[in-house]
């Protein structure tokens, strides 16, 4: 496994020495929408009985940056790799696919992590937040930067340029977690739109994550778990076996 | 005991492109092997094939007798590859490159040997320098460096002089032979024909996805036909019976085609015939050169 630890180090190093970009960019981003969000919304709604818009938006917005953060990190890192040739220092050496899976992913979590807990942090200065559930908490944050880090290896590995990727990015991801309850709560939505919510893998992502913190939610925690996971899985295996035929990394 | 390297039959399309058209290939362990051919030939895809960046159609081949598919850790582990392109990674320095190349192959301590790596090509003085503030030279040595982290018995250099200085071109040559000396098998690929006549056991020529020629360097330049003699003679004149085997004429010496050594007895007989007198005589040897350029006009 020490192919794996080089590789994972190598990912992490990688996107440590541009935090600045990596890490402090993306708080700032989420801190603005919750500075205006918050302000422009905080009389008018009130989605769960006794708890604040704002505290409401704050579990979405650490959530959605953590996903949009985790896929940036294994597909950026990825076709930054194929664009300029230096992929061959990974392929040449003994490295099994799921030596490269799971290094990839692995740093895609950790970025993602470490944004979420940015945003976290950063806000509880401002507004008292419950942890009812630590573990759900947990378990939703490293599902769903997983599966959006098997997304972006998905994406690195398919996209030839970075506007591919850019066009991947901003026609599914950004879409998909926009659509999925960061600033409202779907029961607030029109019953068509609800519906669609409800085939939205990210809307089980952030409700989920959201149970952990308030023990209140859209759709039963376990229901959103089991979609979460089942979906980890079956991207890990698409992502694997991707990796297994050499589509588009080995010609 | 087991080639270095052995390449079977091995196909490999691209689209319409027949890149490698049954490949048959030995380098025996502790050879210096040269893989000649025009640009085009198959060379680097012969080369990304042995490495696993690309997959064969058809036929095999193993590294020191590692299938490269159902025994590619095996077959990395043995095999170091210089790539053509000058590649590098912008995020890390000269230490950190070949410290993260080593810990793939699951090497965690080896400074030592990264030291000495790069204290023989000279890379010491910029251990710390990021990639990105090398000279094109320099980025080709942590290249090689990159390719030798894991101390492979099989080094594969795809052409590494290619714009390289002269300089670089004798130091990087000097560290290879060295190597080699210490017992690793060398192959590499190159435009410089010379360097190639000069370094290596064998060579084998590729066309068009195709081995032309496979032989030891001194074979392949003995079986060039057509070989050259340079005479001074006194008198100046040449004898006219040798006129039809004249090349050319300057400064009083007579350049003359010989089809094998036999001939030489012929012209030395009408010579002596003539009453002229040898005082200068130059055979000229043909190179790699003369056969590349004979092979390759010939297929
Ligand atoms: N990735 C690729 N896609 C399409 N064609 C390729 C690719 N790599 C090589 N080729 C083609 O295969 C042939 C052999 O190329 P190459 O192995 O690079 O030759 P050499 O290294 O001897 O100059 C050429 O016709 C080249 O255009
Ligand atoms: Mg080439």
């Amino acid at each position: 496994m020490d192919g794996f630890r080089t590789l994972l180090f190598k990912e992490l190093l990688r996107f440590w020495k541009v935090s600045f970009q990596t890490v402090l960019a993306p708080l700032l981003t989420a801190l603005l929408y919750l500075l205006i969000f918050s302000h422009v919304l905080e009389e008018h709604v009130q989605p769960y009985p006794g708890v604040s818009y704002t505290a409401f938006l704050i579990p979405g917005l650490a959530m959605m940056s953590m996903l949009q953060n985790s896929f940036a990190n294994s597909s950026s890192s990825l076709i930054q790799s194929k664009i300029t040739g230096n992929i061959v220092f990974m392929l040449l050496p003994p490295l099994s696919h799921a030596e490269i899976f799971l290094a990839y992913a692995l740093a895609s979590v950790v970025r993602g992590a470490t944004v979420g807990i940015g945003v976290i942090a950063v806000t509880a200065g401002f507004i008292e937040l419950p942890v009812k559930f630590p573990l759900w908490v947990l378990a939703f944050a490293l599902f769903g930067s997983a599966i959006l880090g098997s997304l972006g290896i998905i994406a690195g590995i398919w996209a030839e340029k970075f506007d591919q990727l850019a066009a991947f990015q901003n026609f599914i991801i950004m879409p998909l977690t926009f659509l999925s309850g960061v600033f409202y709560s779907i029961h607030s939505l029109p019953p068509f739109w609800q519906a669609l919510s409800h085939v939205n893998p990210f809307f089980y992502m952030i409700d989920g994550f959201r149970y952990g913190f308030f023990g209140a939610s859209d759709v039963a925690p376990h229901l959103s778990l089991a979609i979460v996971g089942g979906s980890f899985l079956a991207l890990s295996f698409l992502t694997l076996w991707l990796l297994g035929t050499g589509y588009k990394l080995r010609q | 005991m087991t080639p270095a390297i052995q390449v079977r039959q091995v196909h490999k399309r691209y689209g319409s492109v027949h890149a490698l058209a049954g490949v048959d290939l030995e380098v025996r362990q502790g050879e210096f092997f040269a893989l000649l051919g025009p640009n085009g030939a198959g060379k680097t895809t012969l080369i990304n094939t042995l490495a696993g960046l690309a997959r064969a159609d058809g036929g095999s081949l193993r590294v020191m007798g590692h299938d490269v598919v159902s025994g590619y850790r095996e077959a990395r582990r043995n095999l170091g590859v210089v790539p053509q392109e000058l590649v590098f990674d912008p995020f890390f320095s000269v230490r950190e490159t070949l410290r993260i190349q080593s810990g793939y192959f699951g090497l965690r301590r080896n400074d030592a040997w990264i030291d000495e790596v790069m204290e023989r090509l000279d890379l010491t003085s910029r251990a710390g320098f990021n990639m990105r503030a090398l000279s094109g030279g320099m980025k080709r040595r942590v290249l090689v460096a990159q390719a030798l982290v894991h101390k492979p018995p099989v080094i594969v250099l795809d052409e590494p002089t290619a714009g390289v200085d002269v300089e670089l071109r004798q130091a990087l040559w000097n560290f290879v032979k060295q190597l080699n000396a210490d017992g690793h098998t060398i192959v590499l690929t190159t435009h410089y024909l010379d360097e190639a006549e000069m370094l290596c056991q064998r060579v084998a020529m590729l066309k068009q996805g195709r081995v032309v020629a496979l032989d030891t360097t001194q074979n392949l330049v003995r079986s060039v036909s057509g070989r050259q003699v340079r005479l001074r003679l006194a008198p100046d004149a040449l004898p006219p019976l040798l006129e039809p085997i004249r090349l050319g004429s300057e400064n009083g010496t007579h350049l003359l085609s010989l089809a094998d050594y036999p001939e030489l007895e012929r012209v030395m007989a009408a010579l002596r015939e003539a009453g002229s007198r040898v005082l200068e005589m130059e055979i000229v040897q043909p190179d790699l050169e003369d056969v590349f350029v004979q092979i390759m006009r010939r297929e």
